[in-house]
């Protein structure tokens, strides 16, 4: 189905921190067509700094109580001008939002395992990934880093879907009586790696680039598939101006240079040429 | 009222209406036909293409600045002959008015290139890129002198019976006599403006914005600059005006028209808003009721230099 773009009133803005916010979005129609790993295109209506939107992966289909979908939510976390903008929206302000875009995750099946990998805002698209999964009863673990404790959101939600939880903190420190590794997160992601059973497991990730090399290196090492969804500098989000390029390899072929708008963000994590 | 006739003329080429999507803003046209009707627009022009395939510049390639972006991209590109395989057939049948922008390193590739296309079908027009301010060998070392932006023209019109459009760079300091050496060359129109060769620095790592350093400025940023040169090429040069730079909406539309701009190409802002198209054309048909215009093309050049009324408005 074509995207579709709406001005879309911010329903809600729930902080998370000093930093992560929730920005819920009255966008049914783009809500009804996302499939988990799709992104948006948002930017605040009738300002010209900044001009461009800004890509953000899908992290709720919002549902009212009848269970119609209402809109959808992105996790911002306030970086440059374009997100603290979108940091200190409050209800009832209007943002451009173009989507449902982009290649979405492969969702696996039981026996299959499917590990999700997070670091840090990376965690937005594998709210909607874990429902699909949870939907078809296959185990599902999120492995899911950042640097402190407090940083860590949403950990009721994906514990009431059953999803295992391994956290790790750079500062070793634990979230909520919840037991944190101290560390990156690929240390417990290789431990499981070793001792994954003959069913396999799927591994996603999305996070920091460094992490997102890491984990695709990884799960190649243990003869394992993944999915990693990348993050580019992105201008249009419909493959118009070739700025969100990543280097994806062939088989044997050469690298090239491919969207990662149109042909990603989510990628098959053996194709990714890592620099 | 009748409906408004918004069809403008190009020489030879008869377009239903002036907008046309701009080079590099607009992938080859195909990666919008599920956004846009393309047999809509007035015409789509392909991103440059040479000889080879290119892979352009490693990405950072963009930043935004205020109003605007710097793109340098490097002219990423399948090459003219898959251009013309796999990429053409698909825009004729969407019933596009396709505009290649043709790009060379020499003299004889911008020839060659112009040969593919004129032996394929369904090429409306030729819009030579004598102005990416992007790339190392070529482009705008055509555009930058006379004597280049006419051989460079004069050896085009002799290999093709194409329209040819020479693209010009605002990179220099009188843009209208380039305007007229490309006239003189035999050009069938010219567009302007490419992009303002532009830089951005982040003051936090002392580092450029994006890796290729220098950049060219698009979007509203550059639009008074661009209609003033849309303006002094129109009062030089007979041959129709294409203008662009920064445009919008209808309203942006109309100016570059006054100005003198035959048709207009819109980049920039169709990465803001794919959906920009249809929105400008009503806007159009709106400026045209309100004004009681029957024909867009009475608006070419239709700029009334009185000065303005002194008001606090």
């Amino acid at each position: 189905m074509p995207p579709v773009d709406i001005d879309a009133t911010v329903i809600a803005n729930v902080r998370l921190s000093r930093d992560y916010s929730v920005l819920s979005l009255a966008a049914p129609e783009v809500g009804t067509r996302t499939r988990p790993g799709q992104f948006v295109m948002v930017k605040p209506t009738g300002v010209t700094d900044p001009l461009l939107r800004r890509p953000f992966s899908v992290f709720e289909v919002l549902r009212n109580g009848a269970g119609e979908v209402t809109g959808v939510s992105i996790l911002n976390k306030r970086a440059g001008r374009s997100t603290k903008r979108l940091y200190e929206l409050e209800p009832g302000d209007v943002v451009s939002c173009l989507g449902p875009l982009g290649v979405p995750f492969t969702p696996v099946a039981a026996p299959r395992q499917a590990w999700m990998v997070a670091g840090g805002v990376g965690l937005a698209p594998f709210a909607t990934l874990a429902e699909t999964l949870a939907a078809s009863n296959t185990p599902t673990t999120l492995f899911y880093g950042a640097r402190t404790a407090d940083e860590l959101f949403y950990l009721d939600f994906f514990e009431r879907l059953g999803i295992t939880l391994v956290l790790t903190t750079e500062d070793g420190g634990h979230a909520a009586g919840r037991h944190c590794i101290k560390g990156r997160v690929t240390i417990p992601l290789e431990d499981a790696l070793k001792a994954v059973g003959p069913a396999g497991a799927m591994v996603y990730a999305c996070g920091p680039e460094p992490m997102l090399e890491a984990v695709a290196k990884l799960a190649a090492r243990y003869n394992q598939p993944s999915e990693v969804s990348v993050e580019r500098v992105m201008g249009c989000g419909l493959g118009g101006c070739y700025s969100c390029v990543v280097p994806v390899k062939h088989g044997g072929e050469n690298a090239n240079l491919v969207r990662s708008c149109i042909n990603g963000p989510v990628f098959d994590g053996a194709e990714l040429v890592w620099d | 009222m009748a409906t408004p006739d918004l069809s403008v003329a190009i020489g030879s080429l008869t377009l239903p209406n002036p907008l046309i999507a701009a080079s590099g803003c607009f992938g080859y046209g195909l990666e919008y036909e599920h956004v846009v009707d393309l047999a809509a627009l007035g015409g789509v022009v392909s991103k440059g293409l040479f000889m080879k395939e290119r892979q352009g510049h490693p990405p950072p390639r963009i930043v935004e600045t205020p109003a605007g972006m710097i793109n340098a991209i490097g002219l990423q590109g399948i090459g003219v002959h898959r251009f013309v395989k796999e990429k053409l057939p698909l825009l004729n049948a969407a019933g596009a008015r396709t505009f290649v922008n043709v790009c060379g390193t020499t003299l004889d590739e911008y020839v060659e290139v112009c040969k593919v296309l004129s032996d394929a079908e369904g090429v409306a027009a030729i819009e030579l890129n004598i102005s990416c301010p992007n790339i190392k060998e070529g482009g705008i070392q055509f555009g930058c002198s006379l004597e280049g932006t006419y051989g460079v023209v004069n050896a085009v019109k002799k290999a093709t019976h194409l329209p040819v459009i020479p693209k010009l760079t605002p990179n220099v300091t009188d843009v209208a006599s380039f305007a007229k050496a490309a006239e003189d060359a035999g050009a069938d129109a010219i567009s302007l403006v490419n992009t303002f060769l532009a830089m951005a620095i982040d003051v936090e790592t002392r580092r450029p914005k994006i890796t290729n350093v220098l950049g060219g400025l698009s979007g509203p940023a550059i639009r008074p600059i661009a209609v003033r040169m849309v303006w002094e090429c129109y009062n030089l040069v007979k041959i129709p005006v294409i203008g662009m730079g920064g445009i919008t909406d209808a309203r942006d539309v109309i100016e570059f028209m006054l100005a003198g701009s035959t048709a207009v190409q819109i980049g920039t802002q169709n990465f803001v808003d794919p959906f920009v198209w249809t929105k400008v054309l009503d806007g159009l048909a709106d400026y045209m009721t309100r004004h009681n215009i029957a024909k867009i093309s009475d608006l070419i050049g239709a700029f009334d230099p009185t000065p303005p009324k002194a008001t606090h408005a």
